[in-house]
Order: structure tokens, then sequence, then C-alpha cells
């Protein structure tokens, strides 16, 4: 569970990390040589069926640990806990479940096109490329596209808030020094990779 | 001061409880929760009703016994004391207060407030022992021990295996317990001995019990009456992981010569 959680964290930095090329280059050649590489290296390909790998254990684990869970309360208090406790720690099977129901929107919008269906090209140099870009650009343009991207990255980041250092914590890797740094860095990360995945639709839609 | 109290209420263990109010009067902001248990219970006794069944025992935050969840809180709004220790000066005078039995599946309830928590004696017959040979005493300096480790230690035995964090926990899990007692040994050279195999046995027993997966909410932490930390609870993952990993199995373990 914390391992395909982590592993799933450093999918989506790289994700972002790609993504804001989109930002910085109006040319999109950064985008789309950076989206080509990472649809035809094989070394990416093997990484792609070990991330689906990645989700599927995530989620599947989370499932099932979340029913053991509830079974573990057959019975609910008439007032329910007031005890003080991590916010976002409380909802992770529903912010999941949400993250869940876009990613397969999101899959089909972007991943399985760019996959199996066809694109327009542009050259770069003497190369031809796929326009991963413009493919990206045209559903942004689109305003409940984009509403309901940053619903999602918005449920996302309520998910990795919780994340990181939770993690840390079932791996046993605790310690009085490093593990207020931990608490920081998860909350980092969920404004970063939330806030750096909104910036793409919302700057899109507001420039072009 | 004057109090509306809704109380769970279950003959026995099968049958189907319910809530009940009562109201109590002229009661003492300087006695105890369980006292002012004690006044509504010598009340429903001259009404010739049944008195409230609720466990206690010493009465002074030390056995663990008085498992009470007050209006959301397991041993009530105060931090890290006991229900016994609870002074009825924390509530407001008129206020109702909703008192409700610790719930879980491996913590049936037998009556009224009491439940069955026999399921932390059994993890803790799984391994929260060192096996000794009795014999004369040992010398006290005999092995030293850091005092920081000893601290730690000591910190994690404060554990008084009353349930609250089961009961505070939204997955009913018992890691935080499980961990302060993995721990106090963990950290002594006495306990390292049977260490990879008492973190595993008394894990496996947790998970038997139908205990829930801890999901690191704090909550335990937040309610525990003796404040112990979930710290602990990551140094038992890291003895699990590690037993798992590098220790033999078990079978073999048990098995060993000598
Ligand atoms: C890219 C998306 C996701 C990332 C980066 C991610 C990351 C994480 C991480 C690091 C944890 C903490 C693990 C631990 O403490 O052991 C976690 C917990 C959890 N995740 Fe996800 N997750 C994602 C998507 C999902 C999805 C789609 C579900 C669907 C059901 C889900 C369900 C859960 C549940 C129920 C937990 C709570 C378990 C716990 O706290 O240990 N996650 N997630
Ligand atoms: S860890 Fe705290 S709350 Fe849990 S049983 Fe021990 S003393 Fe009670
Ligand atoms: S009665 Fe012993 S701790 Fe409360």
């Amino acid at each position: 569970m914390a391992l395909a959680g982590l592993f799933l964290i450093s999918f989506l930095v790289v994700h972002l990390s790609i993504n804001l090329l989109l930002l910085f280059d109006d040319s999109r050649e950064l985008f789309n040589i950076a989206a080509h590489f990472m649809g035809t290296n094989p070394v990416i390909q093997v990484f792609q069926i070990v991330l689906f790998g990645g989700i599927i254990l995530h989620i599947l684990l989370g499932i099932i640990l979340q029913i053991q869970n509830w079974l573990a309360r057959p019975t609910r208090y008439k007032v329910e806990g007031y005890s003080h406790t991590s916010f976002f720690s409380k909802f992770m099977i529903h912010t999941g479940a949400v993250i869940l129901a876009f990613l397969v929107i999101h899959l089909f919008n972007f991943f399985f096109k760019a996959k199996f269906g066809e694109l327009e090209t542009v050259m770069i140099g003497n190369d031809s490329y796929e326009d991963m870009g413009i493919l990206v650009i045209e559903k942004f343009k689109e305003f409940p596209y984009v509403i309901m991207y940053v619903v999602w990255l918005l449920f996302l980041g309520f998910h990795l808030d919780h994340a990181f250092h939770s993690a840390l914590q079932s791996l046993g890797l605790n310690h009085s020094k490093y593990t207020p740094v931990a608490f920081g860095i998860s909350r980092a990360l969920a404004i970063l990779i939330a806030g750096g995945f909104i910036l793409i639709p919302v700057v899109i839609y507001i420039t072009q | 001061m004057n109090l509306t109290l809704k109380i769970w209420r279950q003959k026995n263990a099968t049958s189907k409880g319910r809530f009940v109010t009562y109201k109590v009067n002229d009661i003492s902001t300087s006695s105890s929760f369980l006292e002012m248990m004690d006044v509504l219970n010598e009340s429903l006794v001259m009404k010739g009703e049944d008195p409230v069944a609720f466990d206690h025992d010493c009465r002074e935050g030390i056995c663990g016994a008085c498992s009470m969840y007050i209006n959301g809180h397991p041993h009530g709004p105060d931090k890290a004391v006991t229900t016994c220790q609870l002074h009825m000066r924390k509530f407001s005078d008129g206020e109702t207060i909703v008192i409700e039995p610790w719930r879980a599946r491996p913590f049936p309830v037998l009556k009224d407030l009491i439940v069955d928590r026999s399921a932390f004696d059994k993890i803790i017959q799984a391994g929260g022992y060192i096996s000794v040979n009795t014999g004369g005493i040992p010398d006290a300096n005999a092995i030293p021990i850091p005092k920081v480790k000893a601290d730690l230690s000591m910190d994690a035995a404060a554990c008084i295996g009353c349930g609250a964090c089961v009961a505070a926990c939204k997955n009913a899990s018992a890691m935080l317990f499980v961990s302060a007692k993995v721990s106090q040994f963990a950290l002594l050279p006495q306990g390292r001995i049977e260490a990879a195999e008492r973190v595993q046995a008394m894990v496996a027993e947790m998970d038997k019990q139908g205990f829930g997966n801890c999901t690191n909410t704090g909550a335990c932490e937040a309610e525990c009456p003796k404040e112990i930390s979930i710290s602990n609870i990551a140094r038992m993952n890291r003895e699990f992981l590690s037993a798992k990993v590098c220790a033999p199995k078990v079978k073999e373990m048990n098995e060993g010569g000598g």
C-alpha cells in the first residue's frame, strides 16, 4: 500500500514536470519531444506496466483495507468521533474513489488517444512527432473540462495531504528529527502537485 | 449541577440495546464522572430499577477498566485522563451527556457499558512477555541500558490496556496498544532476544481478533489517557517489516535446539 502509493507520487512528479513544459514553451516542441520519449522509450514502457500494476495494487489493497476497517466496527457511535485527527486521513477512500473515477475519464481523454488513436503530426527539426500538445490545448479550451480537472485535482491534493508522511509511518520510518519534516513535505507535495496540475488547464483556458 | 444523560442500555450480549435518558440533579463539580454515575445508580436502585452496569476498579487511573465513550470521546473530553479521573467541572450545568460503550467487533458489549476486552489478553498471551527462568534477582546494573531507551520503554509501558485507542480509531484498530506492548520490550536488551518472534505473533493475533488496520489518523494518540505516542506504531511497523524480511521463519525459530 505504502510502497505503491510512494511510487504513484514519484510518477506524479515526473508527469507534472513534463506537463509544465507546455506552459513554458509555446511552440509545444519540448512537450511533444518529452511525450514522444515517454511513449516510445523501452524502459519507460516497462515502467508503464509497473505503473498500472501499482495503481491496481494500491486500489485493491485500499479497498480491502477499508472493508476490513468498516467490518471492525459493526455498530457505529451515536456521537461520532470528535477526536483530534489528521482531517483528510478520514476520507482517503472517498478522495481515492473520486480520483479513480476521473482517472478513467482522463485515460480516455489523453492516454488511449495517444496510444491507439491517430494524432496530427508536427515537424521538429527533421523528424516528425505526434502533436500531443495540441490535443491537450484543444481539450482545455472547453470550460467544462477545465472545471472538471480543477475539481479532480483538488481531490488529488486532499488525498496527497495524508500520503507521503503516512506511507513513511506505515513503513516504520519515523524519527524525532525528521518526522515533522515529513509532515511538511506531505503538505508541500499536496499543494505543489495539485497546484501545478491545476495551473495547466487554467492557464491554457485563460491564454487561448 | 443538573445534567441530562443519554446512556446505552443493553440487557446482555445477545439483546438489542437502546439509549435511555436520565436526569441527575445536584451533582458536585468536584465529583468524578464515576461518582456521578454512582449517584445515578443509587437513584435507580431506590426506584427498583436495574442500575447501569459499567467497568471500574482502581478509580485512580491505573487499571484501565473504566471504559466509557462520552460525547464522542473515549474517557470524555479531558486530555490524558481516564473516566474515573474525569471531573464533573469539565461539563456545564444543564448539559446533555451521551455515554456509549466502546464500539469494536472484537469488544462485544456484555451489558450496558461493559464490553469484553479479552481480545487484548489474547494478544498479550501471543507474545507480550519475556521468557525468563525464575531464580535469584539479577544485579540491576549488570546490563547497561542507555537512558533514552529506558525512558522510551517506560513511556510505552505506561499503557494500561484500557482500549480507548481502539474506541477512538475510526478503523477500530488496536495498533497503539499492541505497539506499546511490543515497544516496551523491543527497546530493552532483555526484550530483544524474542523481539522478532514477538512482533509477528502479536500482530498475527491482533489481526485474528478482527481489529481494523491503522491508517495513521492519530485519533488514538489524541485520546490515550497515558499519552502513548504513535511513534510506537512506527517502531512496531519497523520491527514487523524487518522481522518478516530478515528473521528466519517462525517455525524454525521455535524448533531451534537448546
Ligand atoms: C495518483 C493517485 C494516488 C496516489 C499518489 C496515492 C497515494 C497514496 C499514499 C502515499 C497513501 C498512504 C499509504 C500508507 O500510509 O501506507 C495512500 C493511501 C490510501 N489510498 Fe491512495 N493514492 C492515489 C490514488 C488512490 C486511489 C485511486 C484510491 C482508490 C480507491 C486510493 C485509496 C487509498 C486509500 C483507501 C488509502 C488509505 C490507506 C492508508 O492510509 O494507509 N488511492 N494513497
Ligand atoms: S495505548 Fe493508551 S488508549 Fe490504548 S490501551 Fe494503552 S493506555 Fe489505553
Ligand atoms: S477505574 Fe482504574 S483506570 Fe479508571
